[in-house]
């Protein structure tokens, strides 16, 4: 037995190191300057300082999604605390595995209205995946255990733990874990193996089967086993935005994105299927359109890790509760025990329907002699693909345009806020997969509107020379909003224009690289310049205003009733 | 029995800790669940509590609530018991305006109910009636008219008859592990 005393701080640092965190996002304050003391006086874990908290948690989540390791952020009490609830609420949605430690007052102060005090125990409770006040320093540790174990296990997820200043400064021996004890928190794994073999007999026997592959393919690191399942039972695939990557866009049987804004022929297929196999999906409304309209016809098996994610929105007529890696590899050992053929002819029809939805594409808007976002994303795309660099990107009309002009051929290579829809999330983010990955440039592609919501984060990259490379479509609106009210609210554009300052002149007072590109020429020669530079840049691609995303679906319209260009309105 | 559904009886156990009661009134607010009645009390075990939530809705939300409980961290079984035979008790404590015109009716009734008189002063007769929601409902509209100047009830507690714990969804009961 170890008998050797610690503070709290120092427990927590230990502890940290035990579950292999060696990166941390973070901003000091009052209650937290122990843990920074303790920080200070050691070196195997790098602390980078951030310039707004909620940047912290946001780089945190890009640092999960691209290593697929627990995020780490440490915040202070009160508003540094507060300021994490978008970071942690989109985390959440997402499915992110992260833990936030945020600073609280003395414990003996709490509930006292003290300086810089916030219930965050009570503030956090329905945006993360659970949540610890520490009471008791002897706690600490098993704590930190539960925490990450919660946080990386089942629907992953963001876990906050708040730790008051004097449980920082009680010293205690350190003994870290090594199991975690939760009688009311057992992720079932394994598929239902009658479940498994029932989805198998309708595999087989669908004749206009199509797989919809979502976030928690990534979650599971199932691609290969998806890939493989896929092929062997030749179904095609369509992906959800979170599910970018996961089934290569370079195969023939990947019909791309679905959705509001997804291909014509990946929501034809999925309204025609007579079986949507869902893998690691929960049928958000930008997936389904027209609940009561979606897939009538088709029997919907479903895997999915979280309960509540299965018959919460689509009714699944086979339910699969498990880990999606086990339970594809599960169906593939089915498959190779089985005698059955897999009968290509049975799908025949069913591919040339496909083929001819696959005709059918957004038609190309030529408004006026401005850069088209298009051009500027396709061009972005073209140059950079050999690099394979990882994209975050801000939410929006060129968060769309980039799902829809990029093409991924592997998983965490897209980092984009799905379910939340957080605008100011790519540009930390983005410094965290910089973080993540140190031998490449990280492409954030903004719009005007998002990048100036967490800007100052250019400062951040400036200091530990991010990589991180801004292009801004920058088409002087709030994009997104705009083509809706221009469809819906008949052309109202309340509140949409939106003024910028001048970028270039902006990322050079932080000393990033600022470059305006206004020409199609320009395009290539500022990536070269930024991808040359050491450190982060802005490229401000001066755009078209009123370019539109397209295929748009309109909100509550069935899937199927794709809109391609503005002359369908 | 409300407007969207049948009421139903769901019982979870959790841990004895902090906040869980919290957790599960937040969970209910903030997706829209209502809350008919609650009851909560220490288990055995006063490591665990036991939690009784009577609330309303059709099938595909009840077993959406009984999943989101299910993935709370610190709660560890949950039952629909409206699906399963189960034994329903609450009780119900009146304070009832009583003279001597109607003292005899009252205790007539009283006595017809199986109530119980716990205390008495020259107007106020204060009475203990237990059993099923309904009974306690209908013992107070019997004596509303005496009229009645407090009524409390205890919410609803409720155990299985076999002494086993049903799953909220027999059909599907790959979806939870209930044992």
């Amino acid at each position: 037995m170890n008998k050797q005393m610690f503070s709290g701080a120092q427990i927590l640092l230990k502890s940290l190191l035990k579950e292999g965190v060696e990166e941390i996002f973070g901003y000091p304050g009052g209650v937290v300057l122990p843990l920074y003391d303790a920080l200070y006086m050691q070196n195997d874990i790098k602390h980078y300082l951030v310039r707004h908290e909620q940047a912290a948690v946001h780089a945190a989540e890009g640092y999960a999604r691209v290593s697929g390791k627990a995020g780490v952020a440490i915040v202070t009490s009160g508003p540094g605390a507060c300021n994490t609830i978008t970071g942690l609420a989109n985390a959440y949605y997402d499915g992110t595995p992260m833990v936030l430690i945020t600073g609280q007052v003395n414990s003996k102060l709490i509930g006292g209205d003290a300086f810089q005090e916030a219930d965050i125990v009570g503030i956090t409770r329905s945006c993360c995946k659970h949540n610890y006040l520490v009471k008791d320093v002897r706690d600490l540790a098993r704590i930190v255990k539960e925490a990450f174990y919660i946080a990386t296990t089942g629907k992953k997820g963001p876990v906050v733990i708040d730790i008051p200043v004097d449980i920082f400064n009680a010293k205690y021996t350190f003994n870290y874990p090594k199991n975690v004890e939760l009688v009311g928190y057992n992720p079932n794994y394994k598929g239902h193996p009658l479940q498994i073999q029932r989805a198998m007999q309708v595999l087989f026997e669908a004749k206009r089967p199509v797989i919809i592959s979502g976030g928690g393919v990534v979650a599971s690191n199932a691609n290969r086993e998806l890939t493989e399942l896929a092929t062997k039972l030749h179904i095609p695939v369509v992906h959800t935005l979170m599910g970018t990557g996961t089934y290569p866009d370079s195969l023939q049987t990947s019909l791309g994105m679905m959705g509001m804004h997804g291909n014509y022929c990946a929501n034809l297929a999925v309204s025609n299927a007579d079986v949507i196999f869902a893998i690691g999906t929960r049928f958000s409304d930008r997936i389904t359109g027209c609940l009561k309209r979606f897939a009538r016809d088709a029997q919907v098996i479903h895997i999915d890790i979280d309960p509540c994610s299965i018959s919460k929105n689509v009714k699944a007529t086979i339910p699969i509760v498990g880990d999606i890696k086990n339970v594809l590899n599960a169906m593939l050992t089915e498959l190779s025990k089985s005698h059955h053929k897999i009968n290509i002819e049975l799908k025949d029809k069913w591919f040339s329907d496909i083929d001819e939805w696959k005709k059918k594409i957004a038609i190309p808007q030529k408004m006026s002699d401005k850069l088209s976002a298009i051009t500027v994303l396709e061009t972005i795309y073209e140059y950079t693909k050999k690099d394979e660099p990882i994209v975050s990107t801000e939410v929006g009309q060129h968060q769309m345009w980039t799902a829809q002009n990029f093409k991924f051929n592997k998983p965490r290579k897209l980092i984009t806020s799905g379910g939340l829809g957080t605008m100011g999330f790519g540009f930390p983010a983005a410094m965290g997969a910089a973080v993540a990955k140190k031998d490449s440039y990280i492409l954030n592609i903004a719009g005007d509107g998002s990048i100036q919501m967490n800007i100052q984060e250019l400062m951040t990259c400036v200091d530990y020379k991010f990589k991180v490379i801004n292009c801004i479509i920058n088409n002087g609106y709030l994009g997104m909003v705009r083509q809706w009210q221009e469809k819906i609210y008949n052309e109202h554009y309340s509140q949409t224009k939106i003024s910028s300052p001048d970028f270039v002149k902006l990322a050079e007072s932080y000393g990033a690289l600022g470059i305006r590109v206004e020409k199609e020429e320009e395009i290539v020669p500022a990536l070269k310049k930024a991808i040359e530079f050491k450190g982060p840049c802005l490229i401000d691609f001066v755009c078209e205003n009123f370019e539109m995303v397209y295929p748009w679906v309109l909100a509550g319209e069935p899937i199927d009733k794709v809109l391609l260009s503005r002359k369908e309105f | 029995m409300g407007i969207n559904g049948t009421n139903h009886t769901i019982s979870v156990l959790v841990s004895n800790e902090v906040g869980v009661l919290s957790r599960i009134v937040d969970l209910f607010s903030g997706r829209g669940y209502n809350i008919e009645s609650l009851t909560v009390a220490p288990a055995l075990e006063s490591v665990y509590s036991r939690v009784t939530i009577v609330t309303q809705g059709d099938d595909d939300v009840i077993e959406q609530i009984c999943k989101q409980l299910n993935r709370l961290i610190p709660v560890i079984k949950v039952a629909n018991l409206s699906i399963g035979d189960a034994i329903e008790y609450e009780i119900g404590l009146l304070k009832v305006s009583v003279n001597d015109e109607n003292r005899a009716e009252f205790m007539n009734i009283v006595a017809q109910a199986n109530a119980s008189i716990m205390d008495v002063n020259e107007k106020i007769y204060t009475v203990k009636i237990d059993g099923d929601e309904k009974k306690v409902q209908t013992f107070a509209e019997l004596v509303r008219s005496f009229g009645i100047k407090e009524f409390v009830r205890s919410g609803k507690v409720a155990i299985t008859k076999s002494g086993q714990f049903s799953t909220f969804k027999k059909q599907r009961d790959e979806l939870v592990r209930v044992e």
